[in-house]
């Protein structure tokens, strides 16, 4: 796979590839620079700010400062959902269809942007009177030396009744989109989280960290809590508002789905709050089904895991049924998933149940720990990269500071083992001798399916008609072909069905004409694979 | 309501855009550099432009489409893309093999400041290009005009940097810079072209690339695009035809600066009167007459129209995407006795007022239009909503209007993120005008079906 390479590049992808074995503890090398030229498939911080943590927020007006493209490109092309339906008159707002951008121009390049920002603040509140607007910078922002947070603080304090806070989140900022998402954690820790004192009322009171909706897989999860009895304070962030941001602090835990893109928030919020944080996973129908049970565990009466216990075994019922309508199309089949930072590792458990094999698998911005286990965090080398990014320094809020679990609670959790601040990272659940790529790029991509022909292979759009050039179906599993929702009983119902679909349709068995196949049986005729070209390749 | 913040008092907004007509020029580069045999764009800059073009590309074309980035971090941010763009030539051409590389800016390296024609002589002094290999590169900053300028300008440079000079005795072929428009209406140019005997050289040219068969292989580098052999070739051409100003006059008047080709800038052929105008045009620069086949097609059109023209006949239409676009759109709309009132281009240039003017001026006095900073589509619909329209005609993020409004909605122009077949199927030409004749009836039919009550319901329309 290295071949192609020159040595440089083919040293440093080397230590991106693993041949996984369970026995050993291995190190992978991640969240590093991509290599120039290589085609990947990552994005930038400000993808990761903007796009996908602030993104999914209804009723927050995202204005992008700079040109116009960046803001362009990350309207409404994620798929996040959200409703309305149900919230008072007064919380209907949603600016998610909208792209607010400041468009600059030469000229603010040359003498700066910032008055052409706070005049777009200032238009966008006279416009709607938002209760908040998230100014996020792209790439020239940040070296015209625009001083955006102060432009940001001078307008909340003008406004009085809308704040304003800003994102540094310039596309160099750091190796991926996974800067963006530290960036933006910080900031909604800064300026939203714990600004509203007022407690939702609920006995089992949760925040779900790191799903963003896509497809609706928030929905989905929002009914399965609510059908336990446990209350939702917000998601972060998928079908969210700010108003739930703002009083996220008096959940009593904090579940986390993507480990990658929210840790930071839960770490903080355990610091400054009190509040534990646990891995979930609500992707898969038997990961759902554990993830709540952690979930009742934690709280730890007897009511609401009897209630937990009756709901899945009620949800289960479908879900097999489903499963076994599927098993047909897809056992026995492989699946190769490079995606995300989550992602690849979740979907993992939906294959499973589908009685097919994860044969190779990697994350296009995730960190060490992501595929090692938290374990290993005290072990990575901070390079300057991720220097860059700020790291808040955040302390206990004495007034507000609530001991959830006595250290005794806490220990007698975790001997009936229960994991808190854990991630065990995908090489954990991947079978020996499966391959483990960090940052795949196309042209490994390419190898990968012409050496082991999986059956479906997961990844994102930029991948998907290439990889269906070569005969192999591609799920996306950004926006999941605009199928789904995915998540809970609900969605690993439509991904058996969905899958089943793609591994079993016609069209694969339509590649080539009868007349080409028979060229290529009849052994006199040489079947011509070199790539067509137009005349004969130009040479000096 | 999806769009519920929207009202209809327009309020003179002097920085911020709303939900713009237009994005930015490294795409149109991007979408341009596919349109060469053999070649792969990069994208100087940090990566996420790329990711962003990629995917946009991706969406509306539902193709591969491949494309290097320098990968800035913080560093080179600072301290310039020099290294960056040196080691992505060397790693480009030992893993993908192609035949040019062509380099686009990003905001990014422009505003460090950049020079991309410094770096590729660098790379070449050092041995970085392999032998028998070209670079290609256009300065594409995205606060400078909008994603037409970047296609413009990637045209300009193919002409600037590939075209031969000095060939005093031009040949009997013809240039046409087609625009930015879809793989199947290059098809289609080069198809009428080729049915009047015409020799031809097309660039950009996207059909054969972001409309490749399904064989069971990638194949990296397509059957179609320019080669560089007749971007060369472009240079002894007697003429070059730019369709619309915006996207191909600079490729024009970049070949008659160096090669001295002669331009002539034309309307995109979108309608009757404009592929009148071209295939005139063309037939008396070449002396090829247009066949009868072609003369058959133009019959069928206006056949068709005739036939239908009750169904279209002042109906209020709704536009907004490119200023090429929608200036042969809004000319068709009057031919086919229908009203285009509202329209907007995020693209800037003066020219737009007074040729929109001309074309709209007398027979719709009505009309409003718009180009440039802060035309956008939040403005239309504000239009919209003080007066409506029978009819929406734009790209995929039209469909927020159409549902708020309940208006009937064709897709044209870029993005179309929602539908299929707007590649394979041409829209220029008469064969294009056929196909949107069809379309437009399909959508207000469709509507009065749907609205006409069960005792005005009609069976033959
Ligand atoms: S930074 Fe510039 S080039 Fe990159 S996406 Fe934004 S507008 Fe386009
Ligand atoms: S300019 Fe910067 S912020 Fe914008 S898309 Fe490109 S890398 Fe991202």
């Amino acid at each position: 796979m290295l071949e192609k390479y020159p040595a440089k590049v083919a040293r440093k992808r080397q230590k991106a590839i693993v041949i996984n074995d369970k026995t050993a503890s291995q190190e992978i090398q991640a969240n590093v620079r991509t290599v120039p030229g290589i085609i990947t498939q990552r994005g930038c911080t400000y993808a990761g700010c903007k796009g996908v943590v602030l993104g999914p927020t209804r009723d927050i007006i995202n204005l992008t400062h700079g040109p116009i493209g960046c803001g362009f490109y990350s309207w409404l092309t994620r798929r996040n959902q959200t409703t309305v339906q149900g919230q008072t008159p007064e919380n209907q707002e949603n600016f998610m269809t909208y792209c607010f951008s400041t468009d600059m121009q030469d000229s603010n390049i040359v003498f700066g942007g910032e008055k052409k920002l706070r005049q777009s603040i200032e238009e966008a509140y006279a416009l709607v009177h938002p209760k908040a607007i998230g100014v996020f910078a792209t790439c020239p922002v940040g070296l015209i030396g625009d001083d955006i947070h102060q432009v940001s603080k001078e307008c909340t304090e003008k406004f009085g009744d809308c704040n304003v806070f800003a994102f540094s989140c310039e596309g160099y900022k750091g190796v991926s989109q996974s800067a963006g998402h530290h960036i933006a954690n910080n900031q909604l820790f800064k300026h939203v989280i714990g600004t509203r004192e007022d407690a939702p009322e609920g006995k089992y009171k949760i925040n779900l960290l790191g799903e963003y909706n896509i497809g609706g897989d928030a929905f989905v999860i929002e009914d399965i809590l609510a059908k336990c009895g446990i209350t939702l304070i917000a998601s972060f962030s998928g079908n969210s508002a700010y108003n739930k941001f703002a009083h996220s602090h008096h959940a009593d835990l904090n579940a986390i789905m993507c480990h990658r893109s929210i840790n930071y928030v839960a770490e903080m919020m355990e610091t400054k709050y009190g509040i534990p944080w646990i891995k979930v996973n609500f992707i898969g129908a038997e990961s759902s089904a554990k993830s709540l049970r952690k979930i009742a565990q934690y709280f730890g009466d007897a009511e609401l895991i009897d209630r937990v216990e009756k709901v899945i075994a009620e949800e289960m019922i479908p879900v097999e049924e489903a499963r076994k309508a599927a098993l047909p199309k897809t056992e026995g089949k492989s699946a190769m998933l490079f995606v995300g930072g989550s992602r690849a590792h979740h979907y993992q458990d939906l294959f499973t149940e589908l009685g097919m094999k994860s044969i190779a698998a990697g994350y296009e911005f995730g960190h060490r720990d992501d595929y090692e286990g938290r374990e290993i965090i005290p072990s990575i080398k901070i390079d300057a990269d991720s220097r860059n990014i700020e790291e808040l320094t955040v302390t206990k809020d004495e007034e507000r500071f609530r001991s959830r679990l006595s250290d005794e609670q806490k220990a007698k959790l975790e001997k009936a083992g229960l994991k808190f601040k854990d991630y065990e990272g995908l090489m954990t659940d991947m079978e020996s001798e499966t391959l483990v790529i960090d940052d795949l790029s196309h042209y490994e991509m390419e190898v990968l399916i012409k050496e082991y022909k999986p059956d479906i292979f997961c990844a994102g759009i930029k991948e998907k008609y290439a990889v269906q050039k070569m005969g192999v179906p591609l799920k996306q599993l950004h926006s999941y072909d605009y199928g789904g929702p995915y998540a809970g009983f609900e969605g690993a119902i439509n991904f058996y069905k969905d899958i089943a679909k793609m591994t079993s349709s016609k069209i694969w068995g339509l590649i080539g004409a009868p007349w080409e196949k028979e060229k290529t049986l009849s052994a006199s005729v040489v079947h011509d694979t070199k790539p067509v070209k137009k005349e004969e390749k130009e040479s000096a | 309501m999806l769009l519920k913040h929207t009202t209809a008092d327009v309020a003179d907004r002097k920085a911020l855009t709303i939900n713009p007509a237009k994005t930015c020029q490294p795409i149109g580069a991007m979408y341009a550099a596919l349109g060469i045999h053999g070649c792969m764009p990069h994208s100087h800059g940090s990566q996420g432009c790329c990711a962003y073009h990629r995917s946009a590309l991706t969406r509306h074309y539902k193709e591969p489409v491949m494309a290097g980035t320098s990968s800035f971090t913080e560093g080179a941010s600072v301290f310039g893309g020099q290294a960056n763009l040196l080691a992505a030539f060397n790693n480009i051409f030992s893993i993908y093999d192609p035949d040019v590389v062509a380099v686009h800016s990003t905001c990014l390296s422009e505003t460090i400041g950049d020079d991309l024609a410094q770096i590729t002589q660098k790379a070449i002094d050092e041995g970085k290009i392999p032998e028998g290999k070209t670079v290609i590169y256009a300065s594409t900053p995205s606060y400078v005009g909008s994603h037409v300028t970047g296609f413009s300008n990637m045209c300009a440079a193919m002409a600037e940097q590939m075209a031969v000079e000095g060939v005093e005795v031009k040949s009997p072929t013809i240039n046409v810079v087609p625009g930015w428009v879809e793989p199947a209406d290059m098809r289609e140019i080069k198809r009428l072209l080729k049915a009047m005997k015409v020799t031809s050289i097309m660039f950009p040219d996207t059909s054969d690339v972001l409309d490749a068969p399904m064989t069971g292989k990638h194949q990296f580098y397509p059957r179609g695009g320019v080669t560089l052999n007749e971007l060369r070739d472009s240079g002894k051409s007697r003429k070059t035809y730019c369709l619309g100003s915006w996207a191909s006059a600079a490729a024009g008047e970049a070949l008659w600066k160096k090669s001295r080709v002669p331009f002539e800038e034309m309307s995109l052929p979108i309608g009757i009167k404009a592929t009148d105008r071209f295939l005139a045009a063309v037939s008396k620069e070449t002396s090829c007459p247009v066949p009868q086949s072609i003369t058959d097609e133009r019959g069928r059109l206006v056949d068709m129209v005739a036939d239908m023209q009750n169904y279209l006949s002042g109906k209020r239409v709704a536009l907004w995407g490119d200023p090429d676009q929608l200036l042969s759109l809004a000319e068709f709309l009057i031919d086919l006795d229908m009203k285009p009132v509202y329209m907007v281009s995020g693209t800037p240039g003066k020219a737009f007022m007074a040729k929109m003017e001309a074309i709209v001026g007398e027979a719709v006095p009505e009309a409003k239009y718009k180009n440039g900073e802060r035309a956008d589509m939040f403005l239309m619909h504000q239009w919209i909503k003080e007066e409506g329209v029978d009819l929406l005609i734009g790209n995929t993020y039209g469909k927020y209007i159409s549902r708020d409004e309940d208006i009937p909605f064709i897709r044209a122009g870029f993005p179309i993120y929602d539908r299929a077949g707007h590649s394979y199927f041409p829209t220029v030409g008469y064969a294009g005008g056929l196909r949107l004749v069809e379309k437009i009836l399909d959508a207000l039919m469709d509507r009065q079906d749907r609205d006409s009550t069960e005792e005005k319901f009609e069976l033959v329309m």
